[in-house]
């Protein structure tokens, strides 16, 4: 027999509860990822399920026979699996069923349970975790639905929100300002004032953007030679660097000297060369290497260490307020999911009165005309057809109405009655 | 029906200045697309008022105050959909479409007699070219103010390190700044050759060249002045970013100015 309720439901750990050292222990590699995802499908109480295992979160999505049962046997099969006693691992599961599984998988895949609010790695993440079941089978109808939509939930809060649009990293804030004084990065052209790794990884992030010319200095000039290589970019003598400034549109400098060695003058000249076109320094060197009265210039923009750091932080906090915008959009497409998923539990009921009625049809009528001999095979078929189009009248209704009823909150009392009536759970 | 097309446009406008200032805030797609809409239906309304009158008067909307405002404003709107096709920022209409709203909403209440224009066709055609160049420049000028303020509060956040929700609605300092930059580039001229043939329709009433009220053309001069100083400033050493901003809200500031001072 067909199940009447198929529910969803989720079992899983994550950073917020649970510390790295049991983390760590639960996580499903590849292999036993797989392993597990055909063990798991091939107990009868689950019909589907997904395995998302990350460094920050391990949780089971299945679609089971009874919600209670099927929540004991995934943490079971979590703490047995990995060897760790289920009274150890109770205080950091979390389970949640139906609206609330479909919610969190929403949350998550949209990154408002992530660690770093907002990072775009976990969807890759967890369309990685789609596919592997799916290639294995072991997702079906619902599991299927639930992600895909969970992928356009995801791009949606991208879109809509502002949840990703801030970095929160120092390099990709420095990005950011340079796309807020530049448009575009295309055209434009980076000098970098010391070898420093940090400064580096901005010039990187913004040669990702589009920069194309790069300069660089150093004190020593086999390192600046080194780093232009990498860079694909020339370098300069540190001596040089002074008179070639004005060339550049944005200055990264990470020396270690003790004192500035930048100051207004030199950025006043560079920017009456420049004939005003605007100049963005990023100083990432502690002490700092650029005089900060040079930020009171027209057209030129200063920002320290701290001052990115400082955005960083503004920009967390705004993350986290988009989150609230996010919530509003994932609560309205968890409605919509769960109007689909109540409807597909008609459709078994459905299908099994229909059968129900048409077995009945068919006795009948043959126990009739079975006392009818004399009529020919073509009145015969004609009373076929009249019993036939006399169950569908008869059925059709019940059948709008139930498939209407079960989108409504109480749409599995309707379906309990058309069980019991039409006798379909004997 | 002009009346109703009037309007139409006046609500309209209102209507998609507050969606537009929604979208600023809350960035929802769907905001933005209605306003847009709503915007495109009041131009069609307020054509429609255009096309009316100027059947009933015989001549272009430039006659009267009324009609002034009446084609400033639509050709705002024109101008605005140009920029906004072309550089698709979005966020302009914040800026842009409210201030058209006054000006529509300031005309409600300016005579709606209608003027007829001099007899003689020379100074008929001078007086049509100088009112509709002039009006054309004034709209891109109104473009250049908004994209102005754009610039000095996207600049003012850059610089003082305190990004708000509007550094991230607003689109880059060197957008903006190109931004004010074509318009100008486009409604400098428009307005020198207004000034200009205002001038010949002057002597062409029988005037003598310089004759005019003083109180009524040194802010003229005074406008074409800084919008000179802005559009060849920026070509010569590099006038850009903050002070070209300024410059165009100046400018627009003393166009407002010199616009009261004419009516009076």
């Amino acid at each position: 027999m067909m199940s009447t309720e198929s529910n969803l439901v989720l079992v899983g750990v994550n950073h917020k509860a649970t510390p790295v050292e049991i983390r760590e222990k639960l996580a499903f590699n590849q292999v036993k990822l797989e392993a597990s995802l055909e063990h798991l499908v091939s107990c009868p109480e689950i019909v589907e399920n997904i395995i998302l295992s990350t460094c920050n979160r391990v949780e089971i999505y299945a679609r089971v026979e009874n919600s209670e049962q099927g929540i004991q046997l995934l943490k079971d099969f979590i703490s047995d699996y990995h060897g760790i006693a289920r009274g150890g691992l109770d205080q950091y599961f979390y389970s949640y069923r139906d609206n609330q599984a479909i919610e969190h998988l929403f949350r998550v895949s949209a990154s408002l349970d992530s660690m770093i609010l907002g990072e775009a790695q976990i969807l890759g993440q967890v369309k990685d975790a789609y596919s592997t079941a799916r290639a294995l089978s072991s997702t079906g109808l619902v599991l299927n639905q639930l992600f895909e939509k969970a992928f356009n939930v995801a791009k949606k809060v991208r879109e809509e929100t502002g949840i990703s649009e801030r970095g929160v990293s120092i390099s990709s804030a420095a990005v950011e300002l340079a796309k807020k004084i530049f448009e575009d990065l295309e055209n434009h052209s980076v000098m970098l004032v010391g070898t420093g790794e940090m400064a580096e990884l901005a010039a990187k992030h913004l040669i990702s953007y589009g920069v194309k010319t790069v300069y660089v200095a150093s004190r020593t000039y086999e390192r600046a030679i080194s780093l232009a290589q990498t860079l694909n970019g020339c370098a300069l003598d540190f001596d040089a660097f002074k008179e070639e400034l004005y060339r550049a549109d944005i200055v990264i400098t990470s020396t270690a000297a003790p004192t500035f060695i930048i100051h207004k003058e030199m950025i006043e000249q560079a920017i009456h060369k420049r004939k005003n076109k605007p100049i963005f320094l990023i100083d990432i060197a502690v002490p700092r290497d650029i005089a900060p009265e040079v930020n009171d210039l027209e057209n030129v923009y200063l920002y320290d260490i701290d001052d990115l750091q400082n955005v960083v932080n503004a920009n967390m906090e705004e993350r986290q307020k988009e989150a609230e915008n996010a919530m509003e959009i994932i609560k309205e497409e968890v409605t919509k999911f769960n109007n689909w998923f109540s409807t597909l539990d008609a459709v078994p009921t459905i299908v099994e009165m229909r059968n129900r009625a048409e077995e009945m049809r068919k006795n009948e009528a043959e126990k009739t005309l079975k006392n009818l001999a004399h009529l020919s095979n073509e009145d015969q078929k004609a009373i076929h057809q009249l019993t036939q189009s006399l169950v569908n009248k008869l059925l059709h209704k019940p059948t709008i109405n139930l498939k209407k009823k079960t989108q409504s909150k109480d749409g599995h009392v309707y379906l309990k009655a058309i069980r019991h009536l039409f006798h379909l759970d004997d | 029906m002009d009346k109703i097309s009037f309007n139409l446009s006046l609500f309209s406008y209102l209507m998609a200045s507050l969606a537009y200032f929604v979208y600023l805030a809350y960035r929802r797609p769907l905001v933005s697309t209605l306003a847009g809409w709503t915007v495109a239906f009041g131009l069609v309304c307020q054509t429609v008022t255009i096309g009316i009158r100027s059947s009933q008067t015989g001549h272009g909307p430039y006659t009267t105050s009324f009609e002034v405002a009446l084609f400033l404003s639509w050709l705002m709107v024109v101008v605005y959909f140009l920029t906004e096709w072309k550089y698709k920022i979005k966020d302009l209409g914040a800026f842009v479409i409210p201030l058209v709203f006054i000006v529509l909403l300031y005309s409600v209440f300016l005579s709606k007699e209608t003027a007829l224009l001099p007899e003689s066709s020379e100074v008929r055609f001078w007086l049509t070219m100088h009112q509709t160049l002039s009006i054309m420049g004034y709209a891109a000028f109104s473009i250049a103010f908004a994209a102005g303020i754009m610039y000095l509060i996207q600049e003012h956040q850059v610089k003082s390190k305190k990004l708000g929700i509007m550094y991230f609605r607003m689109p880059s300092l060197e957008v903006l700044d190109d931004l004010n930059f074509k318009v100008i580039m486009v409604g400098f001229p428009l307005f020198t050759l207004g000034f200009m043939t205002g001038s010949i329709q002057n002597t062409e009433m029988t005037q003598p060249f310089f004759s005019w009220d003083l109180m009524r053309t040194l802010p003229l001069v005074v406008t074409w002045l800084i919008y000179c100083l802005v559009f060849f400033g920026r070509m010569t050493v590099g006038l850009r970013g903050k002070k070209a901003a300024q410059g165009a809200i100046l400018g627009f500031i003393t166009v407002i100015g010199t616009y009261f001072l004419h009516i009076l």
